[in-house]
């Protein structure tokens, strides 16, 4: 029981510039699920990428059930039976579950004709023996994340792997899906297979992990047995000083009314309805969230608040103004702000500097900008710098750095920054801490509370139950572009929001709770 | 041997971080390619680099006398060039792909023509505002496809393409129906419209140089101002960059596209009239492209789009092709100036790939060392 599956000692590899590991250690145990925790940039992929042959080692070894190995491409991994889920799958959308599982290793019959029907048969086996539940005659894009993910969990188990390696598994999933995950998961162990989970939610390990190996900045922590350990000190083993998960915040004393959307439908991009009859308020120094499964109308919701998509019919009024026809610029000025869901495509111009990504929406005014339309790039500049010092940003050149340059948690700061300093009284901010390292999550959501104490109405979008729990004084629950309740803090559990988000109606939930 | 391999190193860096590098390096390698071309056709390569030289600076090797008339054509071959080069650099700094280059030019170049023969004959004045009229049609031209893209998400390429074809005929058309055209020409034009400068000839030695070299330097200017320094600048920049990003921070992106479009087309419409004003006393009908506009594709693309690399840029392609006629003297076949431009173009495009390769060999090196120190 007790063998050891994997064991890599010492393994050191440098990039120009960055030691993304330094002599790391890890051994897991023949058939335990073995956590590898750390934050974004720890060395975790990197460490899984050596095992998986994506990568040469500098230095160190790497034994498989303790024979030494040189893994030297993902085919070697593959035959040593270590098997890959990427956290971005990599699958071919209008192909069958069955035609991307056997993609590489197609066998033919006897005439050299794809021979699929073997294939599929094999497919559904494993399927059921692991309680998958997928249908290997479905193409990709019909079936939703949750279901791909397995299928990329087949893919590995139809190549005979033993050893699985799951990278961010949890990180597109509903928290449901990530329940059904986490059976899964067990099953698998249940089923003799060893399996490594790369992951910074710590409620994950605990759920079904035995051991834990944490990184921190490329070098090796320690591992530990989860069940001696509890959050908060697997916590302070991955980010070096002890870390509150908890926000303090005072009761809100909301105010007037900012935000008020009636009746709202917008449509979605391909036509489709987004937003159904949507009606919400948002008062001055509350924190309104909604909470929902992604692509339940969210994006449209929030497209519609900010001028980035039309409202189909229903009014949307900020501080008693109908902003309902008004593009973009004209909310901004009616007191607006926006920090988007996808920071890359709305909230940053990359290739600009950090004055510049600063300036993005107030460049066109005093003090930036003369009367002629001559920028002052002195104004634009030394603005900056005040930003980057209050903000605590990280910017290695300060304000000349480009954005793309940065790392996430300083781009979103970047954007935080800019929102918070045009003074907007309505806030809206969509997932501000997908992807981002515990440090900086602290400090986002620290600052979306002090903008609320501040007199802000603050809309939060986000997939993160955890965070709409946090944060917000009252919740609505958004399912197929409805508001299917609204609770204020504590009213109801993460549960009941989980089946409301899956559809169900307020009443019944709460009926079945009483 | 230390400091020879930090120096290395820092090259490589450079021509990682840095695209005038890149563009300095590509085009000293399209020479040598030509220069390896013409040793394998059996000619001396030297008489290419001294016809270079008595381009670049009127020095004649070989009789040891300065014949700077030969700079002043080169300046004056290079003013369409560099112009259109800005043309599709304005559009390219604001995401949009300027082919039209060549049509906003036929239409400067025939605006300019018609005003030259039928505007009011007061000097100076004649010629400087045949000149504005030229780009005044050109961002028209321009702006058409703009307002395409904008308002029916008309693909610019396409567009431009297609209004090379209407500028190029629409213009044989009208040149055709002026009182006094035959199928090639015009008569004659008026000592008014013409843009020669006598001061300019004298200092020359009697060459092509006129005025139009000042709104040459005025449009560079223009360029690098509007680009960098105005809030226009800013917002197409942005738009350029990241169209999404740009719209969620409130940037009239529509507007940014037609302003952007028409500014493209007044660079090449000037160009256009400088040719047309500058090169030629009288009016040309047009049998085919001059073929400025396209070249301005290649210029842009040495020149990363900057309004000095724009510059430097056209100034090269001018040189290579003001070289061609000394060149055949020294027994050189004036086609490795073309073959030149080819290779550059085609260099500048592996740019990327390129990058890979310096990455993956810096990394390859980064492993040996961490091995060999370890």
């Amino acid at each position: 029981m007790d063998s050891i599956a994997i064991e890599m000692l010492g393994i050191t590899k440098t990039f120009p510039g960055v030691v993304a590991n330094d002599h790391v250690d890890l051994s897991v145990r023949e058939n335990e699920v073995h956590a590898l925790l750390g934050e974004n940039g720890a060395g975790k992929s990197t460490l899984m990428s050596i095992l998986f042959g994506s990568y040469d080692p500098d230095e160190g070894t790497i034994k498989i059930r303790g024979k030494e190995v040189k893994i030297k491409d993902p085919n070697a991994a593959t035959a040593l039976g270590i098997g890959m889920v990427h956290q971005h799958f990599k699958l071919v959308n209008n192909y069958t579950v069955t035609e991307n599982i056997v993609l590489g290793i197609e066998s033919r019959d006897r005439f050299g004709m794809l021979d699929l029907k073997t294939a599929e048969k094999r497919v559904a086996e494993i399927s059921e023996r692991y309680g998958l539940s997928v249908n290997p005659r479905d193409k990709i894009e019909d079936i939703s994340v949750g279901m791909q993910q397995r299928v990329e969990i087949l893919k590995t188990l139809y190549r005979n792997a033993d050893i699985l390696i799951l990278d961010e598994p949890s990180a597109v999933l509903t928290p449901q899906e990530i329940d059904e995950l986490m059976d899964i998961i067990r099953r698998l162990k249940q089923e003799g297979k060893t399996i490594i989970l790369i992951t910074h939610k710590l409620k994950e390990i605990k759920a079904v992990a035995e051991r834990c190996t944490v990184l921190r900045r490329g070098k090796y922590i320690g591992t530990v047995n989860v069940s001696d350990v509890s959050e908060e000190e697997m916590a302070e083993m991955m980010v070096g000083r002890s870390i509150k998960f908890e926000i303090d915040k005072e009761p809100a004393k909301p105010g007037d009314v900012i935000l008020k959307i009636e009746n709202l439908n917008v449509r979605t991009a391909r036509g489709v309805h987004g937003v159904r009859n949507l009606s919400i308020d948002v008062r001055s120094g509350e924190i309104v969230g909604i909470a929902g499964v992604d692509g339940n109308g969210q994006t449209e919701l929030i497209y519609a608040i900010t001028g980035l998509a039309r409202a189909e019919s229903g009014t949307i009024t900020v501080n008693g103004k109908d902003v309902t026809r008004m593009n973009v610029k004209e909310r901004i000025v009616a007191g607006i702000g926006h920090v988007p869901e996808d920071r890359h495509r709305h909230g940053l111009v990359l290739d600009f500097t950090v004055g510049e990504n600063f300036a993005l929406k107030s460049y066109d005014r005093a003090p930036f900008s003369s009367s002629f339309g001559v920028l002052d790039s002195g104004a634009i500049a030394s603005h900056a710098t005040d930003l980057i010092s209050e903000y605590d940003i990280r910017a290695g050149e300060g304000a000349s750095m480009k954005a793309r340059n940065m790392s996430g948690g300083n781009q979103q700061k970047v954007i935080i920054a800019r929102e918070i300093d045009l003074s907007p009284d309505l806030l809206v901010v969509a997932q501000p801490t997908r992807g981002l390292d515990v440090g900086a999550i602290e400090y986002i959501r620290k600052r979306i509370v002090a903008e609320r104490d501040k007199g802000r109405a603050v809309l939060l979008v986000s997939f993160e139950l955890d965070e709409i729990m946090n944060l917000c004084d009252r919740i609505a629950i958004i399912s197929k572009g409805e508001i299917v309740g609204t609770f204020n803090e504590g009213e109801v559990d993460e549960q009941q929001i989980g089946f409301m988000m899956a559809g169900s109606k307020k009443e019944t939930v709460l009926k079945e709770r009483s | 041997m230390m400091a020879e391999t930090s120096k290395k190193r820092t090259l490589r860096e450079l021509l990682l971080t840095s695209d005038a590098a890149i563009s300095v390096m590509v085009v000293l390698l399209g020479f040598i390619c030509g220069t390896v071309l013409i040793v394998c056709v059996g000619r001396n390569p030297v008489g290419m680099y001294k016809a270079i030289l008595q381009v670049l600076t009127g020095f004649n090797i070989d009789r040891h006398r300065f014949y700077i008339r030969y700079v002043g054509e080169w300046l004056a071959t290079s003013m369409p060039f560099i112009l259109c080069g800005l043309s599709m650099a304005f559009a390219a700094r604001s995401g949009l792909f300027n082919i039209g280059g060549e049509g906003q030019y036929v239409v400067g170049m025939t605006v300019a023509q018609i005003f030259a023969l039928l505007g009011p004959q007061v000097s100076v004045l004649h010629w400087i505002l045949a000149l504005v009229l030229a780009m005044v049609g050109g961002a028209c031209w321009g702006g058409i496809v703009g307002w395409l893209k904008a308002r029916f998400e008309v693909s610019e390429v396409v567009a431009t393409i297609m209004l090379n074809y209407i500028a190029l005929y629409g213009s044989r058309i009208l040149i055709m129906g002026l009182p006094g055209t035959n199928t090639y020409k015009t008569p004659d034009f008026p000592e008014t419209a013409i843009l020669k400068s006598q001061f300019l000839a004298k200092l020359t030695q009697g060459s092509m140089l006129n005025y139009g070299i000042i709104f040459v330097i005025l449009s560079v200017i223009a360029y690098w101002f509007i680009m960098e320094k105005t809030r226009l600048g800013f917002g197409l920049r942005a738009t350029g960059f990241n169209k999404d990003a740009a719209r969620a921070s409130g940037i009239p992106v529509v507007r940014s596209i037609v302003l952007s479009m028409a500014i493209a087309g007044a660079f090449a419409g000037l160009g256009g009239g400088i040719v047309a004003l500058g090169s030629f006393r009288y009016g040309r009908v047009l049998a085919g492209n001059d073929g400025y506009g396209f070249a301005g594709i290649a210029v842009a693309l040495v020149g990363n789009n900057t309004a000095v690399g724009t510059l430097l840029a056209g100034l090269l392609f001018g040189m290579l092709s003001s070289a061609q006629p000394l060149m055949e003297s020294n027994r050189i076949p004036k086609e490795i100036t073309f073959i030149i431009q080819g290779l550059v173009v085609v260099f500048i495009a592996i740019r990327v790939g390129f990058r890979i390769f310096i990455r993956y060999s810096m990394k390859k090196k980064a492993q040996r060392e961490a091995v060999s120190n370890g």
